[in-house]
């Protein structure tokens, strides 16, 4: 494997109870590059993260992490986090249990360890609220919160699952532009999913793109095309751009192929 | 001002030795409860802690019926309702009131029969009192060592698991993806809090037993925003409710007529608990209107 590649998957295919989640996915990331993987819900896009965690088997195919495939070096954000309001847990605290939460006994503070907890939330912007309760914060902060919690152990590949899902446009904006903007700085690999590709769109080095377990990747010019969209998703779509955003639309057909899909799908 | 410390404190207070006996097991088993109680409240396992409680009345009937210990059968008979709902699956979202509820109403059962032999046999209800609601003057020097020992293990097992158990309690996602077992980290919790309300049991009852695990700990997230304070204030309410609580029981031997009989110590502790966490709630909410006013 080169040495300038963050994440190689090879032919990875999942089946959970008879069925078949991820069908021989192949893609490579590359330091310092912003990735967007795209799909509808139920695509496979949680299960391939799971897969990259080494928190799910794979029926097939390999994961290989970093030069030395080491799987400590993945920072994670997941999708769903809901604190309680009364949680006893600062931003601060949880940045912290990025360092060493994985670790037994009781934490030890130090002078270094307080340094290297505020320069990450200053790298995050997320000094101003780093006091308050997390489960206080609004949902672009607690993004901000939960990226310095998975960027402090200076990982080599940062995997977000549906970041931008419950933002409002302007909070998806702003964590878009950071996330931009850490990859090229810390050098890390930053993939992120989402099933709606246009507040991506402007950041994204690469697109790696799920329809029904299987993906192609590849540069957005490469990947967002009629007839390779068609090909993956087996039905014909039309790929519509518009100002700069793209619109996905099934085409008139033979429905029946794909019964999954209604007659007209917007992604 | 001594004769201030007259009216609170009754003469011969500190010189009596059920009274130093239970100020000294009361306050141990009120810290190690609520130091296990802050994880019980952020984990969402209220339920499950007192369903622990009322399977301990089980065991103390048990423990009462073979003549041991009752602090044995609080334990054994929590651990092994623990290890019940572990199996049934309390750790997946959608099991946890599923295995905490099919353990407690079996629990319950053999509960009521057993008390019920106990209480037949005996011609008294003096053991079943003292299992449900607790007997904290009546603990022997024999027990302290026995609670010491039974504590120990409980905050180790805490100290050793406190950051994975702090993170996976936060959310179980970000732990499993930094390597936590997750699973097993929660199994070891579970029992811990099962000896942890057992030892509650021995002081305030099996069936009031949750008051000292989860009220400390709710009135503590209130006052602090750090994990570390909060375990560290819900120690200290607590110990303070408890010891309050054996002061009132103490003192209530005057306020009867005839000076013959006090009101049970369980009594005055719950009720404290539940007072301080009022005044807890009352207290973060000023606090809260005060910030947002000045903002």
């Amino acid at each position: 494997m080169e040495a300038s590649t963050a994440l190689k998957v090879e032919g990875v295919s999942v089946q959970l109870g008879g069925r078949q989640i991820l069908d021989d996915i192949t893609f490579e990331l590359r330091p310092g590059e912003l990735t967007g993987l795209i799909g509808s819900n139920g695509a496979g896009k949680t299960t391939l993260f799971r897969v990259i965690l080494g928190l799910q088997a794979t029926s097939a195919g390999s994961v290989r992490i970093g030069a030395q495939g080491e799987r400590q070096g993945v920072g994670y954000v997941p999708q769903k986090f809901l604190l309680d309001p009364d949680m006893p847990l600062r931003g601060r605290d949880l940045v912290g249990l990025g360092i060493d939460g994985h670790r037994f006994g009781l934490p030890k503070p130090s002078k270094t360890r307080r340094q290297r907890i505020q320069q990450m939330l200053e790298a995050v912007d997320a000094q101003d609220f780093a006091d308050a309760r997390v489960g206080q914060l609004s949902g672009g902060e607690q993004q901000r919160i939960l990226i310095a919690h998975a960027l402090i152990s200076n990982p080599q590949l940062l995997l977000l699952d549906e970041p931008l899902a419950n933002l409002d446009l302007r909070s998806a904006k702003e964590v878009v532009t950071l996330l931009s903007r850490i990859a090229t700085e810390h050098r890390v690999s930053v993939l992120i999913s989402a099933h709606e590709m246009n507040p991506l769109l402007p950041v994204m080095d690469r697109i790696v793109y799920l329809a029904d377990g299987r993906a192609v990747s590849g540069t957005a010019d490469e990947v967002i095309r009629t007839d390779v969209l068609s090909k993956l998703y087996r039905h014909h779509v039309d790929v519509l751009k518009v100002h700069g955003r793209v619109i996905v639309v099934a085409g008139e057909g033979d429905h029946d192929d794909e019964p999954d899909h209604g007659p007209v799908e917007i992604i | 001002m001594s004769h201030v410390l007259h009216v609170l404190i009754e003469p011969g207070f500190f010189s009596s030795s059920p009274v130093r006996l239970a100020l000294a097991i009361g306050g141990l088993v009120a810290s190690v409860a609520a130091v296990v109680g802050v994880f019980t409240v952020i984990r969402g396992q209220a339920f499950a802690g007192e369903a622990l409680g009322d399977i301990g009345a089980t065991g103390g009937a048990s423990a009462y019926l073979a003549g041991v210990p009752a602090l044995f059968g609080f334990v054994g008979f929590s651990v092994a309702a623990a290890g019940a709902m572990e199996l049934i699956g309390i750790q997946r979202v959608r099991g946890r009131d599923l295995a905490t509820g099919i353990v407690l109403g079996a629990g319950f059962g053999i509960a009521a029969l057993l008390l019920y032999l106990g209480t037949t046999y005996d011609n008294t209800s003096g053991a079943t009192v003292t299992i449900l609601f607790g007997a904290i003057f009546d603990l022997t020097s024999p027990d302290l060592p026995l609670v010491l020992g039974f504590g120990l293990i409980v905050l180790v097992t805490l100290a050793v698991l406190y950051r994975p158990l702090m993170l996976a309690s936060i959310s179980p996602e970000l732990a499993a993806a930094r390597g936590v077992r997750v699973r097993l980290v929660g199994a070891a919790y579970l029992i811990s809090m099962a000896v942890a309300v057992a030892l509650s049991a021995v002081t305030i009852g099996a069936i009031l037993s949750t008051a000292l695990l989860v009220g400390p700990a709710a009135a503590a997230l209130r006052l602090t925003t750090r994990p570390g304070r909060a375990i560290a204030t819900a120690a200290v309410i607590g110990v303070a409710s408890t010891w309050l609580g054996v002061l009132l029981a103490y003192d209530s031997y005057d306020w009867t007529v005839k000076h013959d009989r006090a009101w049970p110590a369980s009594f005055f502790i719950v009720t404290v608990v539940l007072a301080v966490y009022l005044i807890a709630g009352w207290f973060s909410q000023s606090i809260r209107r005060g910030r947002s006013l000045s903002a």
